[in-house]
């Protein structure tokens, strides 16, 4: 391994209105290396990689590529210093041919113009680095897989001769064989000497690929490992932390009453959707708190988005209270008193430009229909009533709420959905990116609701958290369940790390995790 | 997704069924625009064996030399909207860039001179229309809406009567037809330097859209104006461009129109940019952007030309009809379009 | 919704806040210049005769009504990220209808409130069409509603056969030339309009609801908002005012005049919303910003003619007004501005949204 990193960000923060994105962070990549950023969400991978190819500017820190300082002020900067990057919603254009995408900008020209002849060729030329060699390049963009699309902006990175490729979630929605494809590809351009940043929630695959890594957690730098000399359970507490000082004030749920496992509020039987959820079983109690723990990207949030109909089922049956239900619409699950708090807070929870007030009142209020207003006073009412109940601060309903704090944004999302009285409530991540004294607020309220007789489904990459507030935990992995266990003293979020980072789900051909075993069609 | 395509491509034996799927998938997003051509052809021949005489030199000829402005027109709208955009400011562009062309020759200016002044002003308030929009973010349909209203304002300040070019202007000569079949009786091959102008407009338009970087650039922007910048293509300079282009043209189309017309009025071109939007998407371009063809706007104009020739000629048509008929013609292809790009995103 | 309970100077910097407020200015800056031209032109008599006023700013109030009426339409429609292009025709067609229909039933009351009727009907129906293709097929407003506007006015034009059909129905003709109190009374219906719409808006959910869909179709959607049906209620409202639009502009000279009559009047009404602080990109609406613009408008075309210029070069004014408005509210230029003074506004200075109707 060369001495010398090609990349190297030392001291690098960045401040968002509101929140340390990035604080005083190191990072260095070497030529001829696969380097893992690692980090659940909110820790602030992307932000680093928008750092490093100039979408974002730096407030402090120092950019060092090649050997000389840099001020990165856009892609075509990061370009110039031979930095190419392959996002997780590729961008590229469908809208054109394979072969343009590879070669836009850098068609190949004759007298008259762009040779397309010639284009298409060289275009074949760089598909054949990445194993898309016989593909027609003249075909639409369009006609392929994102996996294909993934490739062909791969190959896209080789035309411009980076030396620093960045994978931004590239297997994010592939499947067994394609990884594999993906990784022959990432390998043979690492041979060559190109230094790749990996990014990636599935753990089998960053042990499979991965040189070395460097983990993130809120924004802060945690430490840069050698791949082979880290386990996976340290790696997972690394990433999940431990936050002790918040929960210690809360008992642990066990230790607090008997959850009655009567009919329940909600039954499903093998719901799936395709690329989202393995058909799965799910079953919410009155009462009680089942926490779902599991990495992004283990079917989690896609379970949570079918239940409440905002992605539609394709099989499975679902009960509610014990009679056969339909649910495929949110509005359809906001009447069978299901709510669901996404995790994707700022796109899909709050209006941002609506005031505080109008975000509270929302979903009541759709429910209701337009046409049956709530009346001022029970608006006022409510909003009041959830507001101290949630210590919304500052206490300005007609605030908008874009200029709230993200654990403020969050707790009038809560009183949103608490607004409707729910049976039963899905809580996506609501404990991420806010501060630590909302989180324990946050918990607080989801204890006194079950104890109010609510059905919560919790859902939390901190560990000690789904450990703490759960009577019951689904652990998730690879879009279905590993894993369903009643609380007790023996149940830890060391035990359930074990369990994810143990299970590598033998039992299931075709998953992502298996890609290690050597799919070699 | 489409099975033929997804699969792993090592399989060079490609069967008889994927090579079609291929040939489809290649001309998928050109189907409106031969569907145009179909219809084209259609109502030439629904023409010929209900009234006759439309398949003759001198309808024919016709045709072109009546809307060779059209032509020029769809020509820029074209560019405009495969990159997202709209420009509602050439019917109003035509309508300033004539009146004070035809005075300015009256004036005794030098025809060239003259020429030249009336499509720079196109390209005045073209470029004006891509700054507002480029700069200072604000939207094409307001921009180009605000280049509209100023437009026919100045237009009407200069005058509100039609204004006559003297006959010896040479300006007039751009609009004299030359015969190139001289067939029986008038039923001669007929055109003008306005054609033949349209047509390079035509031809240099198809160049630069599909022989240039500027041009991909366009399509790339209208694919996607994000991951155009995060490939480094160079989206501000391509979009001035583009709305420089789009009002130069309709400066080339005033020359053309006044040549023909040897009059110039503040209320010319009322509503052709509505025209050009049609003539565009009838012609196969995407009015979300990112799709389009110059030659499928060239039919989409002469269809719109074609349709006014038919509805004269058929006399039982009430004239009123007009408007609806091309509305009816839009939302068809509207609608075939969404037909396809759904099939093709299963 | 009264929000009077904070400092007193802070009052004025409320007005200026309001998204109209630029709209006002140029209103009295345009009456000030007809003033300076000619010291009587703010006069309002009394015409002892008949019990009416007149005078310029009357006029100008008539003129405003139809404007207003659209402009309250589009104004729905915009906020819910769409766009009416059929506004004009729609008003055509609804025209159309009414003269056919009092042409053929006479001057009898009932024959104009069937008139009426038949027109409103019509403009609802139209603008269920515009809905149609919207929410239900999936168009771009701007292409659906720019068949509408195509179609539309050769329906007019089908409904008359070409002609501009006139009629006398003196009821009919009262809605637009008649006075009451010596107040027009297509004034008044207007203003009444306008604040219908705007209490039905703000005292009800609908312009919570519409916001949501306009700004956030994704939040709005998991929070359960149904934005179909909110866009059939936008596109239908748009339709009906317009077919308003349409009977009093025809009621006023009793002919419909079915190729000019709201001819571009789309665009008018578009610069009327976004005079008055409603943003093309949809969410935050003003219905008083609206009807404030459609006064503006109304007040230069009527300055324009006032001062002599042919009215036909009326566009280039209003080119100077969206440009200047669009400059004053675009981000580069507000920087620029911010650059200058930038010490004393550190924290951020959001301007209240309140924004009940009348």
């Amino acid at each position: 391994m060369p001495t010398s990193p090609i990349v190297e960000m030392k001291d690098i923060s960045i401040s968002f209105p509101g929140v340390k994105a990035l604080d005083r962070v190191n990072f260095r990549l070497f030529p001829g290396e696969v380097h893992a950023l690692m980090g659940e969400n909110g820790a602030g991978k992307s932000t680093l990689i928008k750092a490093l190819t100039g979408v974002y500017t730096i407030d402090e820190g120092t950019v060092i590529v090649s050997g000389r300082s840099r001020r990165l002020g856009g892609t075509a900067d990061a370009q110039a210093a031979g930095i190419s990057t392959v996002y997780q919603e590729v961008n590229l254009c469908t809208n054109l041919s394979i072969g343009e995408n590879v070669m836009l900008g850098y068609e190949v020209r004759g007298p008259f113009g762009i040779n397309w002849a010639a284009t298409h060729r060289r275009a074949s030329q760089m598909l054949q680095k990445v194993g898309l060699g016989a593909l027609n390049p003249r075909l639409p963009l369009s006609s392929l897989s994102i996996a294909l699309q993934q490739l062909v902006a791969i190959s896209r990175a080789t035309v411009t001769d980076s030396k620093v490729l960045i994978l931004d979630e590239p297997t994010s929605s592939l499947d067994a064989n394609e990884v594999e494809d993906l990784f022959r590809v990432i390998r043979a351009l690492r041979d060559e000497g190109v230094a790749i940043l990996f990014v990636s929630h599935f753990l089998d695959q960053i042990y499979e690929i991965s040189d070395r890594l460097t983990v993130l957690r809120n924004g802060v730098f945690q430490g840069e490992f050698m791949t082979t000399e880290i386990e996976q359970s340290e790696l997972i507490s690394t990433m999940v932390g431990k936050e002790v000082g918040a929960l210690d004030s809360l008992e642990r749920a066990s230790a607090r009453r008997d959850v009655d496992r009567g009919t329940p509020v909600y039954e499903a039987r093998g719901i799936s959707r395709k690329g989202s959820l393995e058909p799965t079983d799910a079953t919410f109690h009155a009462g009680e708190v089942l926490g779902i723990a599991g990495l992004l990207g283990s079917g989690r949030t896609e379970l949570a988005r079918l239940v409440y109909g905002a992605d539609k089922l394709e099989s499975g049956t679902v009960r509610l209270r014990g009679a056969e239900a339909n649910i495929s619409s949110p509005s359809q699950a906001l009447e069978a008193r299901i709510a669901y708090a996404s995790e994707n807070r700022r796109d899909e929870g709050i209006i941002r430009d609506l005031s505080v007030r109008e975000n509270l009142i929302l979903a009541v209020q759709a429910e209701r229909g337009w046409a049956r207003p709530l009346p001022a006073q029970e608006k006022t009412a409510l909003v009041e009533k959830y507001m101290t109940a949630l210590n919304v601060r500052p206490a300005d309903p007609d605030r908008p709420i874009r200029n709230l704090s993200g654990g403020n944004q969050q707790k009038v999302l809560l009183g949103r959905w608490l607004a409707t009285q729910p049976e039963v409530l899905i809580l996506d991540e609501p404990t991420r990116g806010i501060d630590v004294g909302a989180k324990t607020e946050i918990m607080e309220q989801v204890i006194a609701l079950a104890e109010d007789g609510v059905a919560i489904v919790f859902i939390s990459s901190e560990l000690d958290e789904v450990v703490r507030l759960s009577d019951r935990i689904m652990v998730m992995k690879d879009r279905r369940k590993l894993a369903e266990l009643v609380v007790d003293e023996t149940v830890t979020s060391d035990s359930i790390i074990t369990t994810i980072a143990d299970e590598s789900a033998p039992e299931q051909p075709g998953s992502t995790q298996t890609a290690g075993t050597g799919a070699g069609s | 997704m489409n099975t033929a395509i997804t699969t792993p491509p090592a399989a060079p034996t490609a069967s008889r069924v994927t090579r079609l799927r291929e040939q489809l998938a290649l001309r998928a997003d050109s189907l409106p625009t031969l569907a145009a051509l179909l219809i084209f052809a259609l109502m030439l021949l629904y023409g010929e064996f209900s009234y006759g005489r439309i398949f003759q030199l001198s309808t024919l000829s016709n045709l072109l030399i009546n809307n060779a402005h059209l032509v020029i027109i769809a020509v820029g709208l074209t560019f405009v909207i495969i990159s997202g955009g709209i420009d509602l400011s050439v019917g109003a562009i035509i309508a300033l860039s004539s009146v004070s062309g035809v005075m300015l020759a009256n004036a005794g200016w030098n025809a060239g001179l003259v020429m030249l002044v009336m499509v720079l002003i196109g390209s005045g308030i073209g470029l004006a229309s891509g700054i507002l929009v480029q700069y200072f973010d604000v939207q094409p349909f307001i921009a180009t809406l605000a280049m509209m209203f100023l437009g026919r304002g100045l237009a009407s300040m200069l005058s509100t009567v039609p204004v006559r070019l003297d006959e010896s202007s040479g300006i007039l000569a751009l609009g004299t037809k030359i015969k190139i079949i001289d067939g029986p009786k008038v039923n001669d091959l007929v055109i003008t330097p306005g054609v033949l102008i349209a047509v390079a407009v035509v031809i240099i338009a198809f160049v630069i859209l599909h022989r240039t970087r500027t041009g991909r650039t366009v399509y790339a922007i209208g694919g996607s104006e994000q991951s155009a910048a995060l490939m480094g293509l160079s989206v501000a300079r391509t979009k001035l461009f583009i709305y420089l282009a789009s009002g130069t043209l309709a400066g080339i189309a005033a020359v053309v129109y006044t040549a023909r017309l040897g009059s110039a009025q503040n209320i010319t071109g009322i509503g052709w940019e509505l025209d050009a939007i049609a003539a565009a998407v009838i012609g196969g371009t995407l009015l979300t952007g990112g799709f389009g063809y110059v030659l499928g706007s060239v039919v989409g104009a002469l269809v719109l030309g074609l349709m006014n020739v038919l509805i004269t000629r058929d006399g039982g048509i009430p004239p009123e009809a007009t408007t609806i008929i091309t509305g009816a013609i839009l939302l068809v292809f509207v609608l075939l379009q969404r037909a396809v790009i759904s099939r093709q995103r299963e | 919704m009264s929000t009077h309970s904070t400092h007193r100077p802070s009052a004025l910097r409320e007005l200026i806040r309001r998204p109209y407020f630029w709209g006002v200015i140029a209103i009295a800056l345009l009456l000030l210049i007809n003033s300076i031209k000619d010291p009587g032109y703010l006069a309002v008599s009394y015409n002892s005769a008949s019990g009416n006023l007149v005078g310029n700013l009357i006029d100008i109030l008539r003129a405003a009504a139809p404007i207003a009426m659209i402009s309250v339409g589009m104004c729905l429609v915009i906020a819910t990220a769409g766009i009416d292009l059929s506004v004009g025709s729609v008003m055509a067609v609804a025209g159309a209808v009414a003269m056919e229909f009092l042409a053929s039933a006479g001057g009898s009351p009932t024959a104009a409130l069937g008139a009426l009727g038949l027109a409103l009907l019509l403009g609802a129906a139209l603008g269920a069409v515009n809905a149609v293709l919207v929410s239900v097929v999936g168009l771009q407003p701007f292409i659906s509603t720019l068949v509408l506007m195509l179609a539309g006015r050769g329906l007019a034009k089908v409904i008359t056969g070409g002609q501009n059909t006139a009629a006398s129905n003196d009821t009919f003709r009262w809605l637009a030339n008649g006075y009451v109190f010596g107040i027009p009374v297509v004034f008044l219906l207007a203003v009444a309009i306008v604040i219908l719409v705007g209490l039905l808006v703000r005292r009800s959910a609908l312009g919570l609801m519409i916001e949501a869909i306009g700004m956030d179709p994704r939040a709005a959607r998991l929070a359960g908002v149904n934005r179909r049906g909110l866009l059939f209620a936008v596109y239908i409202a748009s339709g009906t005012l317009a077919a308003v639009a349409g009977v009093f502009a025809s009621a006023s000279v009793m002919t419909v005049d079915v190729s000019n009559t709201g001819y571009q009047l789309e665009m008018d009404a578009i610069l009327a919303v976004v005079i008055g602080g409603t943003s093309l990109a949809g969410g935050k609406f003003n219905i008083t910003g609206a009807a404030i613009g459609a006064l503006l408008i109304a007040t230069l075309d009527k300055t324009v003619v006032f001062l002599g210029i042919s009215s036909s070069a009326t566009p280039a004014f209003k080119a100077i007004v969206i440009i200047a408005l669009c400059l004053l509210q675009s981000e580069r230029i507000r920087a620029m501005f911010r650059a200058r003074r930038s010490r004393p506004s550190d924290i951020s200075s959001d301007t209240p949204k309140e924004a009940v109707a009348a």
